[in-house]
């Protein structure tokens, strides 16, 4: 029987990985895929519980982090283009200069 | 025609304005005299509010006029009013009469002057203040023309600022008067805690009253208001800027420093009569320091050279006069006494400037003598002027300096003697200035004597005008005779009360007219005492000054170098407090107060350079702190 737990644990693995990945990996593309990671696992969670508690509610929650997720993801691929353009590179400890 | 007061004072303000706005383009001539018609309109509407006053009965000779509510504020209620009496009177007819003459003389003694303009917009800026000061009918508004007065005698002792000795006078001039203002303040501040209000007419009235004969209080409102008339009228200790304020253009000398301005100070205690009646020490003290001045000035003034500077010891000599009359109770005969000395020394300072210019601008009276042919206007003015002052009959300040000397006898012996020795002195350096000047030999250096030339009608007839005034002036107040001395019975409304206190103790016993005719016998005769020796000393026998002064050497050289009066303030006061504030400067502005905006500026950069170091533009730091902020939030959520 896969019960509520189950979800929430595999949800908590797969934030956890992908905030690892933002931080630790230094390709600009892999941190967004990260990124995404951890909003699907937040989705997942949504998921779970709008199912267990019988709510829609949760659902509508996903749809919004989706369509945010979308937008993200093609200001940040915008982003990542522009700078490999400017820089021919995408690798973030060389994309250090907002700073004094 | 009482209810048009208030042009008297605001017409020079007028001119003032015209001149200074909009006098850009207009010639000398036209401002010349717009700032005289300034001063003459106000003379002619004070002649005729004066004929409106002797009109009506003496008790009721006092008006005030309302202008408008200047300061309103809780149950402080100051108004701009002007009040009418016949002490204000007096003061207006002669700070606008002499002032009228000394414009007409400025159009020709200024001519050709750069900044003619700006020196007719000073002057009438000066007499509109003056007339505030006069005519205003409480302590704060007379405040107003007091120091409005003491800015234009510092703008006009500066006038030609490009010089440094004029520039000097000028702050002395102002610093010294500081002083002064800053008793005449506390006195008018303690006049406002006792009293509740500045009116004069209120505060006279209720004085008898709140003060205690004799008490503390009042005895220090008047010793305060005293410290501020012996700045003002270049008293001891504070007359050392006077001779120094010679600086300034001669009709400035002459209007400020001798007609007008120095005698606020006597005006100033004459109006408050009533206060100085209940405190006795005051009026010890007045007339003690008025005769110490009236002496003390007339000696600096026998050695000095510059004629300029020997009647400005002489005015500071005869301002003394004037507080011993008022020290001694006799407030008529001050006020006498300056209206007088207005005539006459104004005359003096106004031939004295006729010299400087047939002389090309010489002031020493060595390079001068036998000038009286080449300029024999004004050697018959200057003439008149020294006749005055020595006090010969019957010019005018025969009788006024007659008067003082005989209400000081009645007071005391020594205030007569003090002021007999002084009247010598008076006659003596006047006439000495009068023999080296016009008579003797001519010392005049070829080069200059080639242009001397007497005056044009515009310095002349001031000349002449104050010159006849100089010998009638007097005329209005003659002893003895009953009833013929008019200016004191004109005056006896204002000063009644004073009387009235004065008199309590003792009941006043006539003097006999014997003693009284004896006295000015003995007066004439001091005078002529003076005359003569002078006349030894300069004409008869012209080297008997140099043996004189080579025998008392040590004396000259002090009493030539005003008895060190200026090194010694030096040190004392000017030093300390030059030091101190190059100290506060140096020391407390420069490291305390910039120090402490300095360090919270390097406190801030500081602090901003040490959490910089966090900002290392990494993404994946940011990140790292958002989740380590997070995961705190989170686990104070779950855990507490």
């Amino acid at each position: 029987m896969i019960t509520l737990q189950h979800y929430l644990v595999l949800s908590a693995i797969l934030f956890t990985l992908g905030a690892v990945g933002v931080m630790f990996r230094r390709n600009l593309i892999v941190i967004l895929m990260s990124l995404e990671l951890m909003l699907n696992a937040v989705n997942l969670t949504f998921i779970a519980f709008s199912r267990y508690l019988g709510s829609v509610e949760g659902q509508v929650f996903v749809l919004f982090t989706m369509v945010v997720a979308a937008a993200e993801v093609a200001v940040g691929l915008a982003i990542a283009v522009a700078i490999f353009r400017q820089r021919g590179t995408i690798n973030i400890n060389d994309i250090n200069l907002m700073k004094w | 025609m009482i209810d048009l007061v208030w042009l008297i004072p605001c017409l020079p303000l007028v001119g003032f304005l015209i001149n200074g706005l909009i006098g850009r383009r207009f010639s000398e001539k036209t401002i010349g005299w717009i700032a005289a018609a300034a001063i003459g309109i106000p003379f002619l509407i004070a002649l005729s509010i004066f004929s409106e006053l002797i009109r009506m009965a003496p008790a009721s000779r006092s008006v005030q006029k309302i202008v408008f509510t200047w300061i309103l504020s809780g149950d402080l209620n100051v108004p701009f009013g002007l009040l009418v009496d016949p002490l204000s009177m007096v003061m207006m007819l002669v700070v606008t009469g002499v002032g009228f003459l000394i414009h007409v003389y400025s159009i020709g003694y200024m001519h050709g002057e750069l900044g003619f303009r700006r020196f007719f917009c000073y002057l009438n800026l000066f007499v509109f203040n003056m007339l505030v000061l006069v005519s205003a009918n409480n302590f704060l508004l007379m405040f107003v023309g007091w120091e409005g007065v003491g800015l234009c005698s510092y703008l006009l002792i500066g006038y030609y600022y490009e010089k440094q000795s004029a520039a000097d006078a000028g702050k002395k001039a102002f610093v010294v008067n500081r002083v002064g203002d800053f008793g005449f303040l506390l006195g008018m501040f303690l006049i406002f805690v006792t009293f509740g209000t500045f009116s004069y007419t209120d505060v006279f009235a209720a004085a008898g009253e709140k003060l205690a004969q004799g008490g503390l209080m009042v005895t220090m409102i008047t010793l305060l208001l005293f410290l501020g008339a012996t700045g003002k009228s270049a008293q001891i200790p504070l007359y050392t800027w006077l001779p120094d304020a010679m600086e300034g253009p001669t009709p400035v000398s002459a209007l400020i420093h001798a007609a007008t301005m120095v005698t606020a100070g006597v005006y100033m205690v004459a109006r408050c009569s009533v206060l100085f009646a209940l405190a006795p020490i005051s009026l010890t003290t007045v007339a003690v320091v008025g005769g110490a001045t009236a002496f003390y000035a007339a000696t600096m003034g026998v050695t000095q050279y510059d004629i300029k500077r020997v009647l400005a010891y002489s005015t500071i000599s005869q301002l003394g006069y004037m507080f011993l009359a008022c020290g001694v109770g006799a407030f008529a005969s001050g006020i006498f006494h300056l209206m007088t000395h207005a005539f006459f020394k104004g005359l003096l300072f106004l031939a004295a400037g006729s010299v400087m210019h047939a002389m090309s601008g010489e002031l020493d009276m060595r390079k001068m003598g036998a000038l009286r042919k080449k300029l024999p206007y004004t050697h018959w003015t200057y003439l008149f002027g020294t006749l005055a002052i020595a006090g010969i009959f019957p010019f005018a300040g025969f009788f006024s300096k007659d008067e003082i000397l005989f209400y000081s006898l009645q007071r005391n012996l020594g205030f007569w003697l003090i002021g007999a020795v002084a009247a010598v002195i008076t006659s003596f350096y006047m006439f000495r200035s009068l023999f080296m000047t016009f008579y003797g030999e001519s010392r005049v250096d070829p080069e200059t004597a080639h242009h001397v030339h007497e005056s044009p009608p515009y310095i002349t007839v001031p000349l002449v005008i104050l010159a006849f005034l100089s010998l009638v002036g007097g005329w209005i107040g003659l002893p003895i005779l009953p009833g013929a001395h008019v200016f004191t019975a004109f005056l006896d409304p204002v000063f009644a009360p004073a009387k009235h206190i004065l008199d309590a103790g003792h009941h006043a016993d006539h003097p006999s007219v014997v003693l009284e005719l004896a006295l000015m016998a003995l007066s004439l005769g001091i005078a002529i005492v003076g005359l003569l020796g002078a006349r030894w000393a300069y004409l008869t026998d012209p080297s008997l000054p140099g043996r004189v002064i080579a025998q008392i050497r040590g004396l000259h050289t002090l009493v030539y170098n005003k008895y060190w009066m200026d090194e010694i303030y030096d040190f004392l006061f000017v030093n300390s407090i030059v030091s101190l504030s190059r100290f506060l400067w140096k020391r407390f502005d420069e490291g305390v107060i910039d120090g402490i905006v300095n360090g919270a500026a390097s406190v801030m950069r500081g602090s901003g350079s040490l959490l910089r170091l966090v900002q290392t533009g990494l993404i994946k730091d940011y990140a790292l702190s958002i989740l380590v902020g997070v995961l705190a939030v989170i686990g104070y959520l779950v855990l507490r």
